[in-house]
């Protein structure tokens, strides 16, 4: 009867899961129609390279969404990780090391983040604008505004290196891909976290610990922010103190355009890899069609809004 | 003088035939009440006749004159007045801005008549017999008192015709009686009402007709002095129901599991003290605010006490979270499903499986095998119906959403239930459903802590009852003690204010 819409997913309807793919597969192949280079190894490589950061800022933004939060600070928490990272390798720290404390440091910023909104009550977007700018802030005094080098072949490997003629940042998102789409489905934790999105008060209820749920979700994703940085870090062998600002705004539309729920408790992972592609793939067909960049920007913006508003008729 | 006829009345909604052939009257100073199972059309028909959608068949008189709506608007410009279940205030604004939104008297210029707005607010607040200012906020309102507002805005339309909608499902005992006292004064003025319940007794008390509907087809209408109420179940549910409240056959143990002494939240709870054996339920009965539910939160740990002292099975166990609370075997059934109990985005199987997720993981990953077996079995078990375990909560009716909220409880027998208020908005059929499981999760061993507004309820399913009064408990009764009578009139306090509710009653009569 009802049964085909029933995909084996059971936190999006079929259309919605159906809608961002149908999207994508659109526009890869009017891109492939009109540039021959698109479909090009190469091309899809770099494709893949251009989105990792983005994809890995919007996995972890997609925890905080399912709660039903947001972190504007993912931006602010990429650089300052990206920044102390550079500095820790330029110290002579071994670079395994440095990434490992620099992710540690994002963690931090992410539970303070989570420590305010869950314990102090304070609406996400306000505890999150905040530290937005305060991390920004620690950031800029920490460089004195100054980028900072880091070219350690050790290091930068993470960013430019290869495996298997694959981007070791695509590498990178994919295993974590595959591990935070296991973890949403597979876990309890993952679990709670819906359940935390769909109605905290009946999870709280039914004993989960919601508070730890919710800075868990908050420290995991700044820890995937700074991990973000510390790649961009190495692909450019640098670490700007102004990177990555404005980089909430598309890691949450990738979120949204890949079906995720704003209001919380309804999403997927997958769903937000797609939505990364799928801009990914905008900016760079519009790049390979020669348009400019600011058009770009309005391009961006109207299909953001257009894939919104089919999402929104799907639903009524 | 017939207000209202409809007749032939047929709708369907993607071929499923919701309503067959459906014939309805209303008389002027009549109260109509309308009767079924949740999923038997009622809603349906409501709809209907207040502009929500159009019949695919079938005409609708008012006053003899063929009537269509394409809108609500139309329905209430054509004198229908519908008051819902839940309420449709802004709480924010005042009892008079409420009644005239959107049609605010004004002098021009958005610049709004106060003082006339004031006084028409006065005359339709006297109608309903709501003693209030005019300027009050809604929000500081009682849920009876709201409701009143509701029917003052309802007849300030010029309502001829009111359809009320569960209207007495969140209201206290006395609530209920003023409510009554109000539409009996309003059919003596010829206002027809049509109304809707799950409460039978109250079906009984206060309607002159009642009419049943079944699957979309009317099965009778009776004056309702004629007819029994073992009758109309029958008639409701199309097959004989044992006993509305089944026998129980637990034996209760005389081992305390769950003992409670001088338990206070200051201002909310006072010092309550009892306790409750393996396989018995005690009743907690009382007005709405006199802290049942809050006394609720206090045992399961989700407000802080201030002082007293639980034992659960003769060991000291204090909550200070709702997880160590479940942790120890308590369980907690609230009042507002969907608000606390449910998760309404998630799943069936979800549902079922968040509280004792630990149950089926591990290593910390969830055994989705395992997860299904055992929704399976307590869907079977509590005759959940839902067309997938992957089926949203949100879609579920009242009754099966309940029962999932109950079910996910009982993955992990616990030592004691609380059940809040667990069969509000619930069909019959369901409701028998969940008496039976209470009677076999008492066989089981388990203490039932049950709260409930439904006097008859509390009543028939509970092996003693205890009475609270703002915050304070004042009486416990045994089975045998306990009568409607005596219950309320502990509830209400010393009875004077009771009486004099029951009165009115008896003289509108």
């Amino acid at each position: 009867m009802r049964r085909e819409l029933n995909v084996r997913n059971m936190h999006v309807s079929g259309l919605q899961k159906l809608g961002p793919m149908a999207g994508l597969l659109l526009m890869v192949i009017l891109l492939a129609i009109i540039s021959q280079d698109f479909l090009s190894i190469t091309n899809i490589f770099n494709i893949f390279r251009q989105i990792s950061i983005n994809a890995l800022l919007a996995f972890g933004m997609t925890l905080v969404i399912l709660t039903g939060g947001i972190d504007l600070s993912v931006g602010s928490i990429l650089a300052l990780a990206g920044v102390l990272t550079a500095s820790m390798v330029g110290m002579g720290l071994p670079p395994w090391l440095a990434i490992l404390l620099g992710i540690c440091t994002g963690a931090l910023m992410g539970s303070i983040n989570g420590l305010f909104i869950a314990i102090g009550r304070v609406a996400p977007f306000i505890v999150t604008l905040a530290t937005l700018s305060l991390y920004r802030g620690l950031t800029l005094v920490y460089t004195d505004g100054r980028p900072l080098l880091s070219d350690n072949p050790d290091f930068v490997i993470l960013g430019q290196g290869y495996l298997f003629e694959v981007p070791v940042p695509v590498i990178w998102m994919l295993v974590l891909f595959f591990l935070l789409s296991f973890l949403l489905k597979n876990t309890p934790f993952g679990r709670h976290i819906y359940a935390l999105g769909g109605n905290e008060e009946a999870a709280l209820l039914s004993g989960v610990r919601t508070t730890r749920v919710k800075i868990m979700a908050y420290t995991l994703c700044g820890a995937f922010a700074s991990l973000a940085g510390i790649i961009l870090t190495a692909r450019l062998s640098s670490a700007q103190p102004t990177m990555g600002s404005g980089y909430e705004l598309s890691a949450i539309a990738a979120v949204v355009l890949g079906g995720t729920s704003l209001a919380g408790g309804k999403g997927w992972i997958t769903g937000t890899l797609i939505g990364a592609m799928i801009i990914g793939v905008l900016d760079n067909g519009l790049n390979l069609l020669n348009v400019s960049t600011f058009y770009q920007q309005v391009v961006k913006g109207a299909v953001i809004l257009l894939a919104v508003l089919v999402d929104r008729s799907e639903k009524s | 003088m017939t207000l209202l006829q409809m007749s032939g009345i047929e709708k369907s909604f993607a071929h499923v035939q919701v309503l067959k052939q459906v014939r309805f009257t209303l008389e002027a100073g009549e109260i109509h009440a309308l009767l079924g199972e949740n999923g038997a059309g009622k809603s349906t028909l409501i709809k209907i006749l207040s502009g929500g959608f159009p019949a695919d068949q079938g005409k609708i008189l008012i006053d003899d004159k063929e009537v269509t709506f394409q809108s609500p608007r139309a329905a209430m410009k054509a004198g229908i007045g519908v008051i819902h279940q839940e309420l449709h205030l802004v709480p924010q604004l005042s009892i008079c801005e409420n009644l005239f939104l959107g049609r605010e008297h004004s002098f021009g210029f958005g610049w709004i008549r106060w003082r006339k707005m004031k006084e028409e607010a006065r005359h339709w607040l006297k109608k309903v017999g709501l003693n209030k200012d005019p300027f009050c906020k809604v929000g500081g309102l009682s849920v009876g008192q709201q409701q009143l507002v509701e029917i003052a805005k309802a007849l300030s339309l010029q309502a001829k015709i009111l359809i009320l909608d569960e209207p007495t499902a969140a209201l206290t005992p006395l609530e209920v009686r003023s409510l009554f006292a109000t539409l009996r004064a309003l059919r003596g003025k010829g206002v027809g009402m049509i109304y809707i319940s799950h409460r039978l007794e109250e079906v009984q008390e206060l309607s002159d007709r009642i009419t049943v509907l079944r699957n979309g087809e009317i099965i009778a209408t009776h004056p309702t002095h004629e007819i029994a109420l073992d009758h109309v179940v029958q008639m409701m549910v199309g097959r004989d129901l044992a006993e509305r409240f089944p026998q129980k056959t637990a034996v209760k143990t005389p081992v305390d599991r769950l003992r409670v002494k001088g338990l206070t939240q200051t201002g909310v709870v006072e010092g309550v003290s009892f306790h409750i054996q393996a396989g018995e339920v005690l009743g907690l009965a009382g007005l709405i605010g006199a802290g049942r539910t809050e006394l609720a939160n206090l045992l399961f740990g989700v407000s802080k006490r201030d002082a007293g002292e639980i034992w659960l099975d003769g060991k000291p166990a204090t909550f200070r979270h709702p997880r160590e609370a479940v942790r120890l075997g308590m369980a907690y059934v609230t009042e507002d499903r969907k608000g606390k109990g449910l998760v309404l985005t998630q799943s069936v199987k979800e549902n079922l499986s968040l509280v004792a997720m630990n149950a089926f993981t591990t290593m910390g990953v969830i055994t989705k095998k395992l997860e299904e077996e055992q929704a399976t079995t307590l869907s079977k078990q509590l005759g959940i119906r839902a067309t997938s375990l992957d089926q949203p909560a949100a879609f579920l009716s009242g009754g099966n959403q309940q029962k999932v909220a109950i079910g996910k409880w009982l993955v992990q027998p616990p030592k004691v239930l609380i059940l809040d208020e667990p069969t509000r908005g619930v069909d019959i059929g369901a409701k028998q459903e969940i008496y039976q499981l209470m009677n076999q999760l008492s066989a089981q061993g388990v203490a039932i802590l049950l709260i409930s507004s439904d006097l008859p309820e509390v009543l028939g399913m509970s092996d003693r009852v205890m009475v609270m009064r703002k915050g304070k408990q004042v009486a416990t009764f045994t089975q045998k003690e306990a009568t409607e009578q005596r219950v309320l009139e502990a509830a209400a306090g010393g009875g004077g204010l009771l009486a004099e509710g029951i009165e009115r009653a008896e003289h509108a009569r």
